[in-house]
């Protein structure tokens, strides 16, 4: 049975630093899926993250409707943001810290968090000491420990090495099951790993070429020989447009 | 290590004192040798130590009102942009009259005991303490406060949780300095009027030509600025645990 859509824009009108960057664009992104949205540096995609986290210093025309379970968002982004001062525990509860909702449920849940992860050896580590992949994990996680629907993530694994973006592109995949996804990226191998859906957003002001038929569950393996159309699919129209 | 270098700048240091004696044949009441000099502190050490507990009550004093008084005001100026607005050109302007000229007018209107003291180590002290702990928290990093934000944290979680301790190492580079200069307040005001502490007795021992007693004070003046600045810098380096983190586990501070 198909969900009704978590997200919707109506005739969308962004213009930000003297630039039109959406303008009437209407979409829908789907609810319990990951949706990628692929496009190249500047046109848009982290300005629509900013606005769905309710920045307020972006405006907008046009309408964006929420499902009722998506209002409240997780945020993670291409910096870790981890606090240097606190342990990596405390970081992965710190949405419940900064709330005054700090209780043993939370404390358990955040340590059950880390042992799926991998993390409960360094629990008591401060971020300086982590490496970044366990540090990306650790911000992973702190987005996860967030009682939400909606998961907002902004190139979250670009400043990773290879191997290291594809473990936690694989953990982010198990561990987000189930809810809506929101993954910015520039990588359009990235794109048909995670994407249950891809938008590739083109041009300035943006447009949008919608691609869902994508074979198989998630984490793909976009190497392949079935996902080798899909990729030369996704640059064409990067290059040229939809 | 760190004893060590101390150990061998203090004997160059020595050394050298010793050699620009003997090179110049300057006699001792323009310059004593370290000898006479070290004879003096032993010899007069109880006089010495009376002057130097009235100096230290004065730095610690001027130390703990002007930390506080910076602290508070770099506080308001953060919460309260109306009341920056009206509090920074007090701030600069509590800086551009040198601290030297109001010494006579704070011994005039606060007497010749400790508090014109404690008021000239508070102004000096103030200054490098508010400014560096209101830019810290100037400088918290965007992307915390907007994390925090989206994670739905009050202003004042925020405040507790991210900006006092992004804006911290700021704050310690403020108050080492605050340490180093702290004695300069105190021994000025001493020497413009007072009747006890290091800057009186060097003042009284250069009107008498004791110029090995002057050196006598000057000597554990330094040791002491000295001292306490370790001191200072060893517990902001404590507090600051995460600027150098030596193992894998620590101390919650919040």
């Amino acid at each position: 049975m198909n969900r009704p859509p978590a997200i919707h824009f109506e005739n969308l009108c962004v213009d930000f630093e003297g630039t039109r960057l959406f303008d009437h664009l209407s979409f829908a992104v789907s609810a319990g899926k990951c949706t990628c949205i692929l496009g190249p540096s500047g046109c848009g995609k982290s300005t629509l993250l900013r606005l769905l986290s309710g920045n307020p210093d972006i405006p907008f025309t046009g309408s964006i409707s929420f499902s009722p379970q998506h209002y409240r968002i997780g945020w993670m982004s291409q910096s870790d943001l981890l606090l240097p001062w606190m342990c990596l525990h405390d970081n992965v509860m710190l949405g419940a810290r900064l709330r005054g909702q700090v209780d043993e449920k939370r404390r358990r849940k955040a340590t059950l968090l880390l042992e799926r992860a991998g993390l409960s050896a360094y629990e008591k580590a401060l971020p300086a000491t982590l490496s970044g992949g366990m540090r990306q994990r650790g911000a992973l996680l702190r987005t996860l420990m967030e009682e939400c629907e909606l998961l907002l993530m902004d190139e979250p694994f670009s400043a990773l090495d290879a191997l290291t973006r594809l473990k936690l592109q694989d953990l982010a995949t198990e561990m987000t099951h189930g809810r809506t996804v929101l993954l910015v990226t520039h990588d359009p191998m990235e794109a048909l790993r995670m994407g249950d859906e891809i938008l590739v957003f083109t041009g300035v002001p943006a447009q949008i070429k919608r691609i869902s038929d994508l074979p198989g569950d998630i984490p793909r393996r976009p190497a392949s020989a079935e996902m080798a159309p899909y990729y030369q699919d996704l640059l064409s129209t990067l290059m040229n447009g939809p | 290590m760190k004893i060590h270098r101390i150990l061998i700048l203090a004997a160059g240091g020595l050394l050298l004192w010793q050699l620009v004696v003997a090179a110049t044949g300057a006699p001792a009441y323009i310059l004593p040798g370290p000898l006479p000099v070290a004879r003096a502190i032993v010899g007069h050490w109880p006089e010495l130590w009376h002057h130097l507990q009235t100096t230290l009550a004065e730095i610690v004093s001027g130390l703990v009102i002007g930390t506080l008084l910076g602290t508070i005001c770099a506080v308001v100026m953060i919460l309260s942009p109306l009341l920056k607005r009206w509090l920074l050109p007090v701030l600069v302007v509590s800086q551009a009259i040198p601290v030297f000229a109001l010494a006579p007018v704070l011994v005039l209107w606060l007497g010749y005991g400790m508090a014109s003291k404690v008021a000239m180590a508070v102004l000096i002290i103030f200054f490098p303490v508010a400014s560096s702990f209101y830019h810290g928290m100037r400088r918290t990093d965007g992307e915390l406060l907007e994390l925090g934000r989206i994670m739905g944290a009050s202003k004042t979680s925020l405040f507790y949780y991210i900006i006092i301790p992004s804006a911290l190492p700021a704050f310690g580079s403020g108050l080492r300095v605050a340490t180093a200069v702290a004695p300069i307040g105190a021994v000025v005001g001493e020497w413009v009027g007072s009747s006890s502490g290091l800057g009186f007795y060097m003042l009284h021992a250069n009107a008498r030509m004791q110029i090995d007693r002057m050196f006598a004070a000057l000597t554990v003046l330094a040791l002491v600025s000295l001292l306490l600045y370790f001191i200072i810098d060893t517990l902001v380096a404590k507090t600051l645990y995460w600027e150098n983190p030596k193992d894998l586990t620590h101390e919650k501070i919040l």
